[in-house]
């Protein structure tokens, strides 16, 4: 009872962890009001989207590769599932770099 | 940007706050190895076991990747890996700052990491480590040496952006789902906490990696 009331406090804590957040986001949302196109923001949506399409496909095929070799081989999934990890970490880092230069360009 | 409410802020540091966070990182890791080295144990339990069960898979990955002689850098790996560890899960707590968010810390790791393997090739190999850039053949070095010289180069880039990326991204997410609704971020924490163990493992990895090419014998 002592351990499920400990782990309620500690999710009570992490859940209000948003609301001065909140408060304090009222001052950020106004706006330019320009009548400029927003191209960098355009640049930023455009170019993390490609990059998240070249990025799904290969990780999508990381993923159809490990699992094909799973399925051959079942007693190696430890290995096979610590590869398959490091692949799409390796993978996602492409499109993290993408997620870099548009917060650089959007900031 | 919102400015976060931070724990630990130092009077006249408040610009810097991944500099405070990573003196809080280092005091946490300090109090962690005090409280174990105090009762260690032959047969280990509680965070004793912890630490030893990831000291252990770390050592079988240095000696996996560099062999006899990969022994002399476990004290840096293993201070990488708790230091970014920390570090990531760290910033997870509600009124505290990843270091790691921030690009100075990554890339301060990252040029460790560098300059230690193109010294530690120097010395093992001599002249001959600055050889292996020109290519197998002679004829090959002006199509190797530029490809070479900017893989080098990239290696510290990608390894800094990687990390900074994904933890200043997860950062980012979580604190722009918290404006919309306080119980959004939780999901997304959850995910933070398997990218943060992921993160770590893979600068790691690619660390052990990169010394273990500075120091093979040339095939």
């Amino acid at each position: 009872m002592k351990r499920v009331l400990g782990f309620v406090a500690l999710g009570l804590l992490f859940m209000f962890e948003g609301i001065p957040m909140a408060f304090a986001a009222e001052a950020v949302v106004e706006t330019g009001g320009t009548n400029q196109p927003d191209l960098a923001g355009l640049g930023a949506a455009v170019g993390l989207g490609l990059a998240a399409l070249g990025g799904g496909i290969g990780m999508g095929l990381a993923v159809n590769g490990a699992v094909n070799s799973i399925a051959r081989n079942p007693g190696l999934y430890g290995r096979i599932f610590m590869n398959m990890m490091i692949g799409l970490a390796l993978i996602e880092g492409l499109v993290i770099y993408t997620l870099v230069i548009a917060l650089v360009k959007l900031f | 940007m919102t400015e976060p409410l931070l724990y630990f802020q130092i009077l006249g540091l408040e610009q810097y706050p991944h500099l405070t966070y990573t003196w809080v990182v280092m005091i946490i890791l300090l109090v962690m190895t005090f409280l174990i080295r105090r009762n260690i144990e032959m047969v280990p339990k509680g965070i004793q076991n912890l630490v030893e069960l990831i000291l252990i898979q770390l050592v079988q990955m240095v000696d996996d990747y560099i062999g006899p002689g990969g022994r002399r850098f476990i004290p840096l790996i293993a201070t990488l890996a708790f230091f970014i560890f920390v570090a990531n899960i760290i910033g997870l707590f509600p009124g505290c700052l990843s270091p790691t968010a921030n690009i100075n810390t990554n890339v301060a790791m990252a040029l460790v990491v560098f300059l230690l393997y193109q010294f530690v090739g120097y010395q093992q190999h001599g002249t001959k480590y600055f050889k292996t850039f020109f290519g197998p053949v002679w004829w090959l070095t002006p199509l190797m040496l530029p490809i070479e010289i900017l893989s080098h180069l990239a290696r510290p880039v990608t390894l800094s952006l990687r990390l900074f990326g994904n933890i200043r991204g997860e950062e980012l997410v979580i604190l722009v789902l918290g404006t919309m609704f306080f119980l959004l971020p939780l999901p997304m924490m959850l995910f933070g906490i398997f990218t943060s163990i992921l993160q770590t493992f893979v600068f790691v990895m690619l660390a052990t990696v990169y010394l273990s090419l500075a120091v093979e014998e040339p095939h």
